[in-house]
């Protein structure tokens, strides 16, 4: 059965079935992303006082990396703008410079999603530690020191793991549910409990340096002010060691979606969109890869399907270019 | 809607972006004096330069291509 109107125009929309479907479709994303919009304001607005450093109650805004951001966003400029080259160049009827466009294209989608899995681990590696005396720092843990206690608790771990692993063979052929018994083995994020657990008393960090391009002018980064009288290599935007006595620490969390709200919208949103520029990739990926066939039978009807990839593609990117003031700048 | 229009309509956007990046820039330069945010202000500028001629060349070179 042959699918009707691929190529035509339909007489009474005008416009090709599938130029129809996508904008219909974007319309759903648009209603999609317009309500995580509106959610990131309205849980913006209704935020608690303590804006920095209480970053486990306020709105931690300015903790994110402006330039990797703003390199990301060139790389998905760039990418719209090699789409949108191919779909031209296959109007032209020229399939070697369409492919070159698209792999062009796929590429910076992928660098894009390389880039931002950079940012993720930035943040899932980066720490708020508030005190007891109601000041904070935030910061890296040294990575010696980091990999010294991980080694430590991991053998800790395997040990307890190979006692486990005996109790669940033993409920097992009890009958009784493994998953009650299996112990949760994650050891990326560092809890005071962790701490304790392997008898810490103090935790060697690499605190933030405040610096006005990275974090909102007016802020009052109160600890770190005073880390930075210490006469160490002190610059805005770098790091100094300290030593940190877990017997003066409140709490201490990772930069993760539970950490703050702030964080909860921003992997949301960032998180869908990166799933959408995945799917997109593959989507491009596939033309440019498997095309061949289809331009050589139905020429136009590759073309169309191009366009209707694009139009998907610019509004990936559209999203883009509001969601990085919104969350890096604002 | 053609990708032709989308994507003068994203244009439009990223050079506003882009000029919203260079003001943001320059206002984080006169806070704090930051070399770097001076360097990212001129190059969001010259980004956003870059983008309207692009765009000319893209009207130039698509026009025989409908809007629709």
């Amino acid at each position: 059965m042959e699918i009707p109107y691929t190529v035509k125009p339909r007489p009474d929309t005008g416009l090709y079935n599938a130029k129809v479907g996508i904008w219909l479709f974007l319309a759903s994303e648009v209603m999609l992303f317009g309500a995580l919009f509106s959610s990131y304001i309205l849980l913006r607005v209704g935020a608690p006082d303590g804006f920095w450093p209480d970053v486990a109650t306020g709105w931690p805004h300015g903790l994110l990396n402006i330039p990797i951001g703003t390199f990301n966003t060139a790389v998905l400029i760039a990418s719209s703008v090699t789409v949108v080259m191919a779909w031209a160049a296959l109007k032209a009827g020229n399939f070697a410079k369409f492919k070159g466009f698209m792999i062009f294209t796929v590429l910076c989608a992928f660098s894009f999603l390389g880039i931002k899995s950079y940012e993720y681990n930035e943040k899932f590696t980066h720490y708020v530690v508030r005190m007891k005396d109601g000041t904070a720092v935030t910061g890296h843990f040294d990575h010696e020191f980091l990999h010294g206690f991980l080694e430590k608790a991991n053998d800790r771990r395997e040990k307890k793991n190979v006692e486990l692993r005996e109790i669940n063979a033993k409920a097992k052929a009890e009958g009784k549910s493994e998953k009650d018994l299996l112990p949760h083995l994650s050891n990326r994020f560092l809890t005071l409990d962790k701490f304790s657990e392997e008898s810490t008393e103090s935790v060697k960090m690499l605190v933030d340096i405040p610096s006005a391009f990275r974090y909102p002018v007016g802020t009052k980064p109160v600890a770190v002010e005073a880390t930075a009288k210490d006469g160490e290599h002190a610059e805005p935007g770098g790091h100094v060691e300290k030593e940190i006595k877990l017997a003066d620490v409140q709490s201490l969390a990772a930069f993760i979606p539970s950490t703050a709200t702030f964080f909860a919208i921003y992997f949301t949103m960032t998180a869908l969109h990166g799933l959408h520029v995945l799917g997109g990739a593959l989507i491009l990926g596939y033309f440019a890869f498997f095309g061949k066939k289809m331009w050589k039978e139905e020429p136009e009807r590759l073309t169309n399907r191009v366009e209707v990839a694009g139009l998907f593609w610019h509004f990936v990117d559209l999203v883009w270019i509001f969601l990085f003031p919104v969350v890096y700048l604002l | 809607m053609s990708l032709k229009s989308f994507h003068l309509v994203f244009l439009v956007a990223s050079v506003v972006l882009a000029l919203f990046l260079a003001a943001f820039g320059f206002d984080q330069y006169r806070q704090s004096g930051s070399q770097a945010a001076l360097l990212g202000a001129i190059s969001s500028a010259l980004a956003a330069v870059t983008l309207v001629i692009y765009g000319r060349y893209f009207l130039r070179k698509l026009r025989h291509i409908s809007y629709l």
